[in-house]
């Protein structure tokens, strides 16, 4: 295996390599991953695929409000979803409002995946007094459930922040909420990694030579503990995007002028027994895919990034 | 009529891309009272032989072809076969005693579940049995070390316990895979008596895998060399020890380091390698090539250090002294041995004069400055740059996220900032260069290189401070000896042209009998004697010293 030349590309290392190997054969991982693919993209560029912009007020019309799926009896064609009570296209309200739960979703697990990481990183490297603070702190963390942090920290920003700035505010408080109640297991799995490599004899050469610290901790040792935080981010995220929804149900999350998923269901449910149920149940179900994709996609790189779970 | 006979064994691995053949074509028979030594290098295959015969091969590995006839049954003929063979007349033992037993059964439980498998026999009877056993096997007090868990147990002690298991249901056939590998040179000699006296009064056939040709030598009837799923030669462990007929076999014995005598460089056989001539070494005009004054270099005064195991009582006295009250010298330009069984604190040692632990007390001097006193950051990094380390380890020891060029590049940068690429580069090549490996290497990330081609790297970054001193910390345990053989002249010849100071650390007296111009022979921590090695090895003055020379296996008893 010493004979690889060095001129290869890395496309072909990619192609060579037994994580894409593992990829091809696995149904799962195609699935959830084009299915991701088709959503991220849909939900990004968002403004050229649909015909409609369902924050225009000017473009809607409430005679066209309540109109069922199009394969039903009083469906409307140009609605493949129907429309929402204020005559909105549920199609591409779904899309836009699955952007805002996305943009959440990511910014809320790399602001906790940096905490996370960071405080790992470090409690592990230089152990003692320090280690042991920052390891309490995520027990405590660990023991408020993420629901009622992220209310808390919603409840003390309405407090702080005036009504007018609070719409424009949500969705930071939102990520800040929602960050700061997942960060305990990055660090706790960070720094069980970084346990793990400090005492690998390239630290200690790294050591010898005389590098600092902080170039040993994020230079050599960093990207070493990458794979099991990459892969408890990955279902993170499917976390954090519930997350959003929940609060966005419980009408704690971003306002209904610019709704995501979560937000988007709330509405639907007042209408819920009156029988429009498509107005709650699409985007409902779109966040069960969502969910469920990033779920499946997190397994299959947990299985195949551990090497403890070959074959 | 042979007693195990061993017929066109084929054994596959199927991967994704290649199929990779462990075994080919390997013909063995091995008769009732004798002991058949299996020798290779890592990867030779001597242990699919050995799984292949009960039939434990990993998936997706198989048996493609040939047959394995034990007695006048084929044991592949029919897979039920085997489970009735496993145990019964096939006994097995492992390498690795601590995890051949299971922790939360006691030793009788084990020894009693398994001659209940295999025979008809009530609770008193079998508990019977397994005491004899227990004693046949040596085990003092047997009666009650019955009712003890493995963990009671030493290493030594607790590979006994594993061949009495091993032995229980009165096998005919006895496979030891490594069975020393883990023990220490005065446990081991026991354990390979303990196997060579089983072999007579049993009148077992018994097949003993190794990569230790001194265990062979002292123990093996007849020898198997194995090479790449291979079978190179077979005969009798006299013939092949002294007269070997295949090349392979020919630079695998010259690579074992000789124990009674001193020779200046290993031979090396294999065709592709031109290194029978001392290598020229590039980075010698970079070089700040000190004179050898004679001085001290190392001066190291009543250092001890004690671990405790418990974070609240640091005072308490289950601490445990790793080191205790040593002091010995290094003088400059020599390279010093330190030999010691596990658990002597040979490592701490080193690890200390390279400063990765702090002495509990004690001083170490470098250079007349003590180690422990520097504050200032620049001076450390002076410090730093003189000594540099080579790690026992060679998969450990080199970050593998980084290429190549990378990690030779960190120290140099670090030490000499102001670099400019084209020079760095420059250095790089003849670092690399210097330790025998291509300049392509540089672009290549560290799990594309063998063990000892990754030995090599280490060393080359170890070499990029240019420092006077060079600590090897059992630079060679994980390597197969001709690899060894090989690291061991590229060490000499660096030493020779560089002139540097080396504390060569091992457990194993013939590598250090070669490396070193004087020894320090530790146990428990203690330093027992210092001396010249010519005066260790013909005159040791202390007890240990003269146990553990008496004790290591010994190739050239094959002559006598």
């Amino acid at each position: 295996m010493c004979q690889v030349d060095n001129n290869i590309s890395t496309w072909v290392r990619i192609k060579d390599s037994d994580i894409y190997h593992s990829f091809i054969n696995s149904p799962t991982a195609i699935v959830s991953s084009v299915i991701l693919f088709i959503i991220f993209f849909c939900s990004f560029f968002v403004e050229f695929i649909t015909p409609y912009n369902p924050f225009d007020p000017s473009s809607l019309s409430l005679m066209e409000a309540f109109t069922p799926p199009s394969w039903t009896e009083d469906g409307l064609a140009k609605f493949i979803l129907g429309t929402d009570g204020q005559g909105r296209d549920m199609l591409s309200t779904i899309l836009y409002g699955s952007r805002i739960s996305l943009i959440v979703g990511f910014s809320a697990i790399i602001f906790s995946l940096i905490l996370g990481v960071g405080l790992g990183l470090t409690a592990g490297y230089f152990g003692g007094k320090y280690e042991m603070i920052v390891m309490r702190l995520t027990d405590v963390q660990l023991t408020v459930p993420s629901i009622l942090m992220a209310l808390l920290v919603d409840g003390i920003a309405r407090g702080l922040i005036s009504r007018e700035m609070h719409d424009e505010m949500a969705i930071y408080v939102l990520i800040f909420a929602i960050g700061i109640s997942e960060w305990p297991q990055f660090a706790r799995v960070s720094r069980a990694a970084t346990l793990v490599e400090k005492n690998k004899d390239y630290v200690s050469a790294s050591t010898i030579i005389g590098v600092s610290n902080l170039i040993i901790m994020f230079k050599h040792i960093l990207p070493n503990i990458l794979r099991p935080v990459l892969v408890i981010g990955t279902i993170g995220l499917a976390l954090a995007i519930i997350a959003e929804s929940t609060l966005s149900f419980l009408g704690v999350g971003v306002p209904p002028t610019t709704p995501s998923l979560g937000t988007l269901i709330r509405l639907g449910n007042d209408f819920l027994f009156s029988g429009e149920w498509w107005i709650t149940f699409f985007p409902a179900i779109f966040l069960v895919i969502l969910a469920f994709s990033i779920n499946l996609l997190g397994d299959w790189m947990r299985d195949t990034l551990n090497p403890r779970l070959k074959k | 009529m042979s007693f195990l006979k061993i017929q066109n064994l084929c054994v596959d691995y199927p991967m994704r891309k290649e199929t990779i053949y462990a075994a080919k074509c390997v013909n063995i028979e091995v008769n009732k009272g004798e002991i058949l030594g299996l020798v290779g290098e890592s990867g030779s295959g001597k242990s699919t032989v050995g799984n292949a015969i009960i039939n434990l091969i990993d998936a997706p590995g198989k048996v493609s072809s040939g047959s394995i006839i034990l007695g006048d049954l084929n044991i592949h003929e029919n897979s039920k076969n085997i489970v009735k063979y496993r145990g019964n007349k096939i006994g097995l033992i492992f390498q690795d005693p601590q995890t051949s037993l299971n922790p939360i059964l006691t030793v009788g439980e084990q020894l009693i579940e398994t001659i209940q498998t295999h025979l008809d026999l009530t609770n008193d009877e079998a508990k019977h049995k397994s005491i004899e056993l227990l004693k046949e096997v040596g085990i003092k007090d047997a009666e009650k070390r019955f009712y003890n868990y493995p963990h009671q147990f030493s290493g030594g002690m607790r590979q006994r316990v594993v061949i009495s298991l091993a032995l229980c249901c009165e096998p005919e056939l006895l496979i030891a895979d490594e069975p020393t590998t883990a023990l220490d040179v005065s446990i081991q000699s026991q354990i390979l008596e303990l196997i060579k006296r089983l072999t007579k009064e049993r009148n077992l056939a018994v097949i003993l895998i190794t990569h230790d040709m001194g265990v062979i030598s002292e123990t093996a009837d007849r020898v198997a060399v194995m090479k790449s799923g291979n079978l190179i030669e077979i005969g009798e462990t006299k013939e092949i020890l002294t007269k070997p007929k295949e090349t392979y076999t020919k630079s695998l014995v010259s690579s074992v380091p000789p124990t009674n005598k001193k020779i200046s460089r290993f031979v090396i056989i294999e065709k592709e390698n031109k290194d029978n001539q001392i290598n020229n070494i590039k980075i010698l005009n970079r070089w700040n090539k000190k004179e050898i004054i004679e001085q001290d270099l190392v001066k190291i005064e009543n250092l001890s250090k004690s671990f405790d195991d418990n974070f609240f009582t640091e005072n308490s006295k289950n601490s445990v002294m790793a080191v205790d009250n040593v002091s010995f010298e290094i003088k400059e330009g020599e390279s010093f041995g330190l030999v010691g069984e596990s658990g002597s604190g040979k490592s701490t040692i080193a690890k200390m004069i390279v400063n990765l632990f702090k002495p509990s007390s004690g001083d170490i001097f470098f250079d007349n400055v003590c180690i422990a006193k520097i504050k200032n950051k620049l001076e450390m990094m002076k410090f730093r740059k003189q000594i540099q380390m080579i790690f026992q380890d060679p998969y450990s020891s080199l970050n593998g996220r980084l290429k190549v060029k990378d990690i030779i590049s960190e120290p140099i940068k670090l030490h000499n900032p102001s670099i400019s690429s084209g020079d760095l580069n420059e250095y790089i090549f003849d670092l690399l260069e210097s330790v025998e490996l291509s300049q392509k290497s540089a672009e290549r990330y560290p799990h594309e290189f063998s063990g000892g081609q990754r030995q090599r790297i280490s060393i080359a970054r170890a070499l990029a401070t240019q420092p006077r001193l060079l600590v090897c910390d059992e630079p060679t345990s994980a390597l197969d000896v001709s690899i060894q053989a090989q690291i061991l002249n590229l060490l000499k010849d660096l030493q020779e042209q560089l002139n540097l100071t080396i504390l060569f650390i091992s457990h194993d007296l013939p590598v250090v009998r070669q490396m070193c111009d004087r020894i320090g022979v530790l146990k428990d921590g203690k330093l027992c004697e210092v001396a010249n090695t010519e005066d260790i090895f013909l005159k040791p003055q202390h007890d240990y010293t003269k146990k553990l020379l008496h004790l290591m296996p010994k190739i050239e008893s094959i002559y006598n």
